[in-house]
């Protein structure tokens, strides 16, 4: 197990395509590590680069106190889950277990003992002499963890892991993974597309966006402190409220309301400049009667996300949402009132943070 | 009230009975008339053929002479004086060894190499290097012959040239080596081509999986690159084998010599019913290797149907 450090690591496709671009970054031995980023963003490259599937173009990959950037990926002593689990069709379970055992030249009895301890821990005993076409996602899935964790790899790294299973059995399996990780405590890097997936594993996460790392954090602090208004949008099951706003003395005007400063950005501001206020629907409390420092509009549209809903108000010309407890909910047409926590709204200019002390690391800025 | 409802419904078992037997709704006459024309085609061309090499096979029809005129049946006699000949072992003999030297061997493990080392290239090399191959394979069988004549030429041949040994006679003293490597080059693109869109179908995280593993470009192949492609080997093996045991090419470089050294089955059939005469014994061993054909393909597709 060990940690892992990126120093200025860069790949450029031929073409000229920046995948990744003077990258920094250190996950600490035994994190769980989140790679989260829209498609195209550059996080796959970056597992696959640690991984040395791809060589990087400059920068290196240190594992430990070893620096592997050119070293063959057999012999970085890693091991990957890939989106589609790659699993050997002609092989049965055991054997698919024990492949990288194989390979190591580890002697036929040792192995099949290792691939038959692992797979009971997973679950998969009475699945041992069955063939990957034989199991259902969630066991091929179990069965690529166990190949894994036969290996005595320093790090483990997960491509997109739960994406090839039902939305059921994703929410199960992340509950699994998160438990496995813990108990294992080996260096684990993930890429996933979902916020939410990111949000609720990882124990700190990086955002990518167009090849650079936009923030590095923990999932609170990315959550309730998005550093820039890409990051503020693509976290949050319903996207963060950014909204136009212009500085009027100690208050804010957004679409004809006043509200006050975000908590964060007092002091930090001018006045009559132009900035963009944002807050989560979540840190929003929503009233059908007049409030200080409210957003007032008239409710368009209400969708139901089970135990709450989330309500959109036409402010102006502006679109504010809320979300609001069941039971309590309006009807389309209603006047509402959506009043925002100070202490959880957030400013930003020309796309970034205004805060003194910003939370999480800004990174590749 | 009811009946709003189960009207629609009643009808539609012997709609969909209809509708399974006779997708296009022609009906049995009219869907005759359409096929008739291409069972025709086959009927004149492939079956009737067949049957007459069957039947000629017993007689002891000749291109002249007496029994050109009036052919006699003989039963089996073809049959029995074919397989007791030296010169139909040996020739079976030689076609075995030019199947395996130029198809099984050579065109497969070339046309294999090439695809897989061309598999993530792109651009000019891997375009020129595909084009001569399919070159090679889509010129006439004459044209290419003649450019092998004038390639392994004793006085003037351009590889004698090349090597700087004029006088030296490929084709007499290294017939079969000639004709098999002349095949292996001639036939190379069919199992290039098809290794190629093989593999493209091994999943790439398959390769990388191995390879993070630590398995070596050997262990790769035996792993994960010919499990999966097993289906195609056998079906490449099995087209290129029946290919290349009926191939006639190579007597349009040797003739079959010298002394019958490159005398394969198919040269063998041409010398004894059209050079010889003899009809009816080459409607014989025709029908023989029509039989050897046979075993071949049933042993690959019984290989095919293994796959689990």
């Amino acid at each position: 197990m060990s940690a892992i450090e990126l120093r200025g690591l860069t790949k450029v496709y031929p073409g000229g395509v920046r995948a990744l671009d003077a990258l920094d970054l250190v996950i600490p031995d035994g994190e769980f590590f989140a790679l989260l980023g829209p498609s195209g963003c550059g996080k796959t490259t970056l597992l696959r680069t640690i991984a040395g599937l791809e060589t990087a173009t400059s920068g290196s990959v240190v594992l430990g106190e070893r620096d592997v950037t050119n070293i063959q990926p057999g012999a970085r002593d890693l091991a990957m889950v890939f989106q589609d689990y790659a699993l050997f069709p002609h092989m049965d379970v055991t054997d698919n277990i024990a492949y990288p055992l194989r390979i190591k030249k580890v002697a036929k009895a040792a192995r099949g003992d290792k691939a038959r301890e692992v797979g009971e821990r997973l679950g998969l005993a009475q699945l041992m002499d069955r063939r990957p076409g034989q199991l259902s996602g969630g066991q091929q899935q179990r069965v690529a963890l166990a190949r894994v964790m036969a290996t005595q790899a320093r790090a483990f790294l997960f491509d997109e892991p739960l994406s090839n299973l039902d939305a059921r059995l994703r929410l199960e399996a992340r509950t699994f993974l998160k438990r496995l990780q813990r108990e294992l405590g080996v260096t684990t890097v993930f890429v996933t597309h979902d916020q939410a997936e990111a949000l609720a594993m990882a124990d700190r996460m990086a955002v990518m966006e167009a090849g650079h790392i936009r923030q590095v954090g923990t999932p609170a602090e990315v959550f309730q402190r998005p550093i820039n208004t890409f990051v503020a949008s693509f976290i949050g099951s319903t996207p963060m409220n950014l909204l136009d706003a212009v500085v009027r003395g100690d208050s804010l005007e957004v679409s004809g309301c006043k509200v006050a400063v975000p908590e964060s950005a007092a002091g930090l501001l001018t006045d009559g400049e132009k900035i963009v206020y944002g807050v989560r629907p979540e840190y929003m409390s929503y009233s059908a009667g007049p409030a200080e420092g409210a957003l007032g509009g008239k409710v368009s549209i209400v969708e139901n996300l089970g135990a709450s809903h989330l309500v959109t108000l036409e402010v102006g010309t502006a679109s504010v949402q809320a979300v609001v407890p069941e039971g309590r909910e309006p009807v389309p047409g209603d006047d509402g009132y959506a009043l925002p926590r100070a202490d959880r709204a957030l400013a930003y200019r020309d796309g970034d943070l205004v805060a003194a002390g910003r939370g999480g690391t800004e990174a590749g800025a | 009230m009811a009946l709003a409802t189960s009207p629609p419904e009643a009808p539609a078992p012997p709609d969909r009975k209809t509708y399974s037997s006779d997708a296009a709704g022609l009906g049995r006459v009219r869907a005759s008339v359409f096929a008739a024309p291409a069972l025709l085609l086959i009927a004149v061309f492939l079956v009737f053929p067949a049957l007459w090499v069957l039947y000629l096979s017993i007689t002891n029809y000749r291109l002249s002479g007496v029994e050109a005129r009036d052919p006699q049946v003989v039963g089996l006699d073809n049959f029995f004086n074919a397989l007791v000949s030296g010169k139909f072992w040996n020739s079976t003999w030689l076609t075995v060894e030019f199947v395996l030297g130029s198809a099984v061997i050579g065109q497969v493990v070339l046309g294999f190499t090439i695809a897989w080392l061309m598999r993530d290239r792109t651009g000019p090399l891997k375009r020129l290097v595909e084009g001569l191959v399919i070159l090679a394979w889509i010129l006439p069988s004459a044209v290419v012959s003649f450019l092998w004549v004038a390639l392994l030429d004793r006085d003037g041949g351009t590889l004698n040239l090349l090597l700087g040994i004029p006088g030296f006679a490929w084709l007499l003293d290294y017939p079969m080596l000639s004709i098999i490597v002349f095949n292996t080059w001639r036939g190379t693109a069919f199992s290039m081509m098809l290794y190629g869109a093989a593999l493209g179908n091994v999943p790439p995280s398959h390769l990388e999986s191995a390879r993070l593993a630590g398995a070596s470009g050997w262990q790769q192949l035996r792993d994960v690159v010919f499990p999966h492609i097993r289906g195609h080997i056998l079906t490449n093996l099995l087209l290129i084998s029946l290919w290349t045991f009926n191939d006639f090419t190579p007597f349009m470089l040797t003739a079959g010599g010298p002394d019958g050294k490159t005398e394969i089955l198919a040269v063998y059939v041409y010398k004894e019913a059209l050079i010889g005469g003899n009809l009816g014994v080459g409607a014989a061993i025709s029908a023989i290797i029509l039989l050897i054909n046979l075993v071949v393909a049933v042993f690959y597709l019984r290989l095919l149907r293994r796959k689990s």
